[in-house]
């Protein structure tokens, strides 16, 4: 268990270094390179030139890196020539708000798929069954703008329910005064993971039914509910949840398309805008950043793995 | 999945060439008979054929010009004076654009999705092939990739780029190509230490023959299933680049440049510049997991016989 724990995080290691290295060497192909994104088609060759020299943009590659690396762990990121602020103090104030609405929309879409998985797996082949199996299909293939536009058409513009732009506040604490701004955000986010996990979590409920325990239980005479609620239920949420790990980059794409169409100021909406203009620091450490977390979220679902679910022991090599 | 096809590569690699032909010949038919039962599946590949003739056929009995903008035609209803779909938000007529964004489309979704498939197999199939380091390298390289999400790699190098149809398919089938890549090489893992692989070595052939011609063809089945989704996916990765605005520039278009078009018109009730496009990208990326869905317990189904 020792050795696989410390060989899986020098993977990561590895990977995260990795990363650094494309970033970077993405950053360094740019057309004309950092200097005329930041200078402008306008600037002189002795301006990018003087650019350069100042920067240290025309010293080896390979110390470049070192020095990008080293300012990495010093926690810059960089600085926004665009909107003239360093990348970390935009990041302090739009990865909160990124991550209050992935977090508020996975726990919604958890609430709401495991129920629904484990009712489709318990009345499968039934009508339920399909008409729910017809609707994620459904959900999982429509692009986010488009659920997030048929919604605000509903709920904003035709009931007027909601509001259709999502909480402007700069604070974190003036976003969550306007709470009701964020459903439409979070439902949206949240129904295309219900798609995604309610299929997941009515195979792993149904994988569970066949298992002896269950007719052990049932052979013991426990009541369906009660066989369902303490034995397949648990092992049945296992998947799911380190299946939440995996979903780490789903949830950060899908967010950032739904900032885009709420216009709610997170770190994808930064990301989006910073595309536009091509302000290519923000661009990289934001994509550092989600990297990262992706990271991270895989390896921590397999060391949950073999927590929730003492049956796996990583004793053998991988 | 990988059980399953060691076992169908075990057929191979024993001595039972005489009775190989008729069984590859049921297995054939085996396939496709699970495959056409699957009610699912032929829905899916029904749609996908209709609007493939819709997109490509379509032009040439529905004529519309799809090069000039008609400013005095701008936001026409349906059914108004020969534009049975009605104009968009600069004039042009909405079914001939809907086969145009139709074209380009599928072109991007299918062209990007093979080349993903292509890619992605040769670099599994290797590492999984080779082993050890290069194996390490190799996927970690993979993983590195993988962990910086796809949407985010697009829009980056769609920054620096303008795209067109061809590069757009470049573009997302070098960024697609790491899942098939992922799934193959763990088939080549458990393929390489069979038999017949074994003894393309011992007789003298090549590392290259025993990748392309032993270890590929035996993941197929994956390979195949992947494709259909990969396909499905880069349809929904365009109609995304296009809604963050680094889409096709005009006069080009796709089913979700025309979609994002109509977003701005949602208030105004304008929901012929929003539906038809919508339901379009909905339908072809539905048909795609339904013929992946199919073509998978198509092959369980071979594999499961034996």
């Amino acid at each position: 268990m020792a050795g696989y724990l410390t060989r899986r995080i020098l993977q990561a290691f590895v990977v995260v270094i990795l990363v650094t290295i494309i970033v970077f060497v993405l950053l360094r192909m740019l057309p004309g390179g950092p200097a005329r994104a930041i200078l402008g088609q306008q600037a002189t060759a002795a301006q990018v030139k003087a650019f350069n020299h100042q920067q240290g943009f025309d010293r080896p590659l390979a110390l470049q890196y070192l020095d990008y690396l080293k300012r990495l762990l010093h926690g810059d990121l960089g600085y926004s020539y665009k909107l003239n602020q360093s990348v970390t103090s935009l990041l302090a104030q739009r990865l909160p708000k990124t991550l209050l609405l992935t977090v508020l929309s996975t726990v919604v879409a958890l609430l709401v798929a495991l129920p629904v998985g484990i009712a489709q797996a318990v009345r499968r082949n039934r009508a339920t069954d399909y008409i729910i199996t017809g609707v994620s299909f459904v959900l999982y293939a429509m692009p986010i703008f488009f659920l997030g536009l048929i919604l605000i058409i509903v709920f904003a513009q035709q009931l007027h329910w909601f509001s259709p732009q999502a909480p402007q506040g700069d604070s974190f604490t003036a976003v969550l005064s306007q709470a009701n701004q964020l459903i439409l955000p979070v439902a949206t986010l949240a129904l295309i993971t219900v798609a995604a996990f309610s299929r997941y979590a009515r195979s792993a409920t149904l994988d569970n039914l066949g298992e002896d325990y269950v007719r052990t239980a049932r052979a013991k005479g426990a009541l369906e509910r009660r066989v369902l609620a303490r034995h397949v239920t648990p092992n049945a949420i296992v998947p799911v949840v380190t299946l939440l790990g995996l979903y780490v980059p789903y949830l950060f794409s899908g967010s950032l398309v739904t900032e885009a169409t709420f216009n709610y100021p997170g770190m994808g909406l930064l990301f989006w805008n910073a595309a536009q203009t091509r302000d290519y620091p923000i661009l990289l450490a934001v994509a550092l950043i989600v990297a990262i977390a992706t990271v991270v979220g895989s390896l921590v679902v397999d060391l949950l793995y073999s927590v929730l679910d003492p049956r796996v022991r990583y004793v053998v090599a991988a | 999945m990988t059980l399953d096809s060691s076992a169908l590569a075990g057929l191979h690699g024993q001595d039972r060439e005489e009775s190989a032909d008729a069984a590859a010949q049921s297995n054939l038919r085996l396939f496709f008979r699970t495959f056409f039962e699957n009610k699912l599946a032929l829905v899916g590949i029904l749609i996908v054929l209709a609007l493939a003739v819709f997109s490509f056929i379509g032009p040439l009995f529905y004529h519309s010009d799809q090069i000039h903008t008609n400013l005095n035609a701008v936001n026409l209803r349906p059914g108004s004076n020969g534009h049975p779909l009605g104009t968009d938000q600069v004039g042009y007529d909405q079914l001939g654009r809907l086969m145009a964004g139709g074209r380009t489309s599928l072109e991007i979704g299918i062209g990007a999705g093979l080349l993903a498939t292509v890619l992605g197999s040769l670099w599994g199939a290797i590492s999984g092939y080779f082993g050890g380091v290069v194996d390490a390298v190799m996927m970690r390289i993979v993983d590195a990739l993988l962990s910086i999400p796809a949407l985010f790699l697009l829009l980056v190098v769609a920054a620096i780029w303008t795209p067109n149809v061809l590069s757009l398919i470049v573009l997302i089938g070098l960024i697609a190509w790491l899942v098939p890549a992922r799934l193959v090489r763990g088939e080549a893992l458990t393929l390489r230490v069979r038999e017949y692989v074994q003894a393309v070595r011992l007789m003298g052939g090549g590392r290259w023959r025993a990748v392309t011609r032993h270890i590929v063809p035996n993941t197929v089945g994956t390979i195949v299933v992947n494709a259909s989704f990969q396909v499905a996916d880069a349809i929904l990765y365009v109609a995304y680049l296009s809604f963050l605005g680094l889409g096709l520039p005009p006069p080009s278009t796709n089913w979700g440049g025309m979609l994002t078009d109509g977003v701005q018109y949602a208030y105004d009730g304008y929901w012929w510049l929003i539906y038809p496009p919508g339901i379009a990208v909905v339908l072809v990326v539905i048909a795609f997991n339904f013929i992946g869905d199919g073509l998978r317990d198509s092959f369980d189904a071979r594999l499961r016989r034996r």
